[in-house]
């Protein structure tokens, strides 16, 4: 039982990463990324969708028929982003207004659907909870990775501390996210590999 | 007046702010079936349809939520009429036009989580068109898009063939390349000021 807990921590943070190794819910991760304070913003939402999500479809699994479970699950989903969007208009107005329309398009974010569909439908509400909250810190730990480099480098400032006046500032528009996410996902499958290879040659 | 402004919005949507390139909508179509030039055809060919059923739909939708006072349904409502829509349109086509189920059939799905379509559907009600200037908006974005995924498809095909470092293979070129490309499309920025 524990065992399985740990894969479960394990393959959420490392091994099955939402971002750099099933490259799902991109584009939130490049549309959001211009500060590693969005960054975190986004994927403390995402987060908080995903485990409510999670854990009540866990609990009415059973209820749903098995050919409508996919409008069910969205039904549910797009209830909580409801919420969370109301949430954050009320609390956090100056983030609510940066993320702006991709707080309503976690909705559609295939990683919430995928771990719905592949995990909470078939596990206890236990683990469902668990898979989704290290499900979504993977994901805010690869959001977080790609706002800080793309903050440090396209404006010289981390959290909004500025430190530097070198600003590479094509890494704040569009086409810097793509060529930072490229750059991050070609680094960790060289280090993985890298790893993989050490490993092989101790056994 | 009226004409200049909606070919102001096409043009803005399709070019200037490129859904894929500039506002990161339906990415992962974008990266999933741009391996080969026929079915990134066949996707955006799709998505235009899809995207301006859809936009006119959820027009209509959001005049009757307003009415009734409940904008906050917006996003519930709005997927759920999405998702019905690609399931009614992929019935209609099966019994219609058996040759366009066969070249868009297998797309259809996909298209319910692209949040390209949702995205154009929030913004069209945030940005208060009327339901001209949404119809024109929506074959912009459309358009956009199957410009973004036709030229993308055609740089991979070529890639293919190119030697490369082993931990750049598949996403991360991918992900290199559409930098490159949404560098390019950079470009149209002051074409047309809104």
């Amino acid at each position: 039982m524990t065992d399985k807990r740990r894969m479960i921590i394990k393959q959420g943070l490392f091994e099955q990463n939402p971002v750099f190794m099933q490259a799902l819910g991109m584009c939130p991760a490049l549309a959001t990324t211009t500060s590693a304070v969005n960054a975190i913003g986004m994927g403390v939402a995402t987060t908080c969708v995903l485990v409510m999500s999670n854990v009540v479809i866990s609990i009415i699994k059973k209820l749903i028929p098995e050919k409508v479970r996919i409008p069910a699950y969205i039904v549910v989903i797009a209830s909580f982003v409801t919420m969370i969007d109301m949430l954050m208009h009320g609390f956090t107005y100056e983030l609510w207004k940066t993320l702006g329309l991709f707080i309503p398009l976690i909705v559609v974010n295939c990683l919430i659907l995928g771990r719905a569909e592949s995990f909470a439908s078939k596990n206890s509400t236990g683990l469902a909870f668990l898979d989704g909250l290290f499900m979504g810190m993977g994901f805010t730990g690869a959001l977080f990775i790609l706002g800080s480099v793309r903050e440090i480098l396209g404006n010289g400032s981390f959290f909004g501390m500025q430190f530097s006046e070198v600003k590479l500032f094509a890494f704040v528009l569009p086409p810097g996210a793509y060529l930072a996410l490229g750059l991050l996902a070609a680094f960790f499958t060289f280090v993985s590999g890298r790893l993989s290879k050490s490993s092989k040659k101790n056994d | 007046m009226e004409i200049s402004r909606l070919f102001v919005i096409f043009l803005s949507a399709m070019l200037v702010n490129n859904f894929v390139l500039s506002r990161f909508l339906g990415i992962c179509p974008f990266l999933g079936v741009s391996r080969k030039l026929d079915t990134a055809t066949g996707m955006s060919l799709a998505v235009i349809f899809v995207m301006t059923v859809a936009s006119v739909i959820t027009w209509f939708l959001n005049q009757l939520l307003l009415l009734m006072d409940i904008p906050f349904m917006r996003t519930i409502v709005f997927i759920l009429v999405i998702a019905t829509l690609v399931q009614f349109i992929e019935t209609v086509l099966k019994k219609v036009s058996p040759s366009l189920y066969e070249a868009l059939g297998i797309y259809l799905p996909l298209i319910t989580t692209n949040c390209a379509i949702l995205g154009l559907a929030i913004l069209n009600v945030q940005q208060e068109y009327t339901l001209m200037e949404t119809i024109f908006h929506s074959i912009g974005a459309g358009a956009g898009f199957a410009i973004a995924l036709i030229i993308f498809a055609t740089i991979r095909e070529r890639m293919d063939v190119y030697e490369m470092p082993e931990s750049f293979k598949g996403l991360a070129s991918a992900l290199v390349t559409a930098g490159l490309l949404s560098m390019s499309f950079m470009g149209f920025q002051g074409l047309v000021r809104l």
